[in-house]
């Protein structure tokens, strides 16, 4: 059995290791807790994909979170928890404290002029790669169904997300929808 | 006040946003930006490159960054406690009925609506950002040039922010 430090400890060092967020940590996960120590089985591993990612949330924290519960109950979900997200929650305060006494510099704001420029294309590769994965007819429909009513009527995202929800559950039981349809 | 209502606020995000970090932004822009008018555009955007370069998962960046931006470090203990609390309670129960979970006909039919919808959320984040942040020819040229090497090219996004850090120094200072 993994003790608690060494919990700790491990989902810490992902934490603080590993740029990009969750999708880039779960390899990481996988090769320390499957591979190198065998603390989870292959299938174990592959059920807690599954699950972090059917239910809402930061990937990153459900998935220490879910693999703390397994291995040490609720103390080590808490502990894996703790870890994963302490090293972004120290260096993030440390970053804006900096951010905001430079945000005034022109060279500063030059550059953040250029870096927008880069996240809007980020945010839009991330929505494309959605849209790549769900290109079936239903999900196109609901993806621009979606884009209509937030970018053009201004519907609260939270109501869409609520009412795609829903109008997939009513959807699938008219049609049969395979587990492979969803990934 | 400002703590509960920060705390609310990203509890509500949390409770309701499937796949991620990206995945809430959409939800961050229309109540922390919009909403609340805590932050501005163009500061959302220096945050999510700033979450992007920094270790860790984008969302508890992102989190972490407004409560702190808002209320020092008791607004990032709120912000940050709050975008993970329902999930982690629906980890708890879920853990206990897994298999019944991972069958569920009316979770599968849920998430096949729920993942679309959340491609047409962040285009229209992307929209109405582009729309804010993009004023010139150069800026178009760039959003497209990026895009294309991120989704075609796959480079890495850190790579992406240094060079466009770069450029903006050369265009616009």
């Amino acid at each position: 059995m993994i003790g608690l430090p060494r919990l700790f400890f491990s989902f810490l060092k992902i934490g603080a290791l590993t740029f990009g967020g969750g999708y880039a940590m779960i390899p990481l996960f996988e090769r320390f807790f499957v591979h190198d120590y065998g603390y989870l089985s292959e299938d174990e591993f592959t059920d807690a994909l599954v699950i972090c990612q059917s239910l809402p949330g930061v990937i990153a924290i459900n998935f220490a979170v879910y693999i703390g519960l397994k291995l040490r109950g609720g103390v080590g979900a808490l502990v894996s928890g703790v870890g994963v997200a302490l090293p972004s929650f120290i260096l993030i305060m440390v970053i804006a404290t900096f951010f905001f006494r430079f945000i005034e510099n022109p060279y500063v704001e030059a550059i953040f002029m250029g870096v927008r420029v880069a996240v809007i294309a980020l945010i839009f590769t991330a929505g494309f790669r959605i849209l790549v994965r769900n290109r079936h007819p239903f999900g196109i429909l609901i993806g621009v169904l979606s884009f209509l009513l937030v970018g053009l009527f201004f519907v609260h995202p939270f109501f869409v997300i609520i009412g795609m929800g829903a109008a997939g559950f009513l959807f699938s039981r008219v049609k049969e929808v395979s587990h492979d349809d969803v990934d | 006040m400002m703590s509960i209502s920060l705390f609310f606020t990203f509890l509500l995000i949390g409770a309701v946003t499937f796949g991620g970090g990206y995945a809430m932004l959409p939800l961050f822009e229309r109540m922390i930006v919009e909403g609340q008018g805590w932050l501005d555009r163009s500061l959302f955007l220096d945050m999510i490159a700033l979450s992007q370069v920094t270790p860790g998962p984008v969302a508890i960046n992102s989190a972490t960054f407004i409560g702190f931006e808002i209320q020092g470090v008791v607004g990032a203990f709120f912000a940050t406690t709050g975008v993970v609390f329902v999930p982690v309670i629906l980890i708890t129960l879920v853990s206990h009925y897994q298999e019944r979970f991972k069958q569920s006909k009316a979770v599968q039919g849920v998430l096949y609506g729920l993942r679309p919808a959340l491609f047409g959320l962040i285009f229209a984040s992307a929209y109405s950002l582009f729309q804010d942040a993009i004023h010139d020819i150069y800026g178009v040229i760039l959003f497209i040039v990026f895009s294309v090497l991120l989704i075609k090219f796959r480079v890495h996004p850190i790579l992406i922010i240094v060079i466009s850090g770069i450029l903006g120094l050369i265009i616009y200072l």
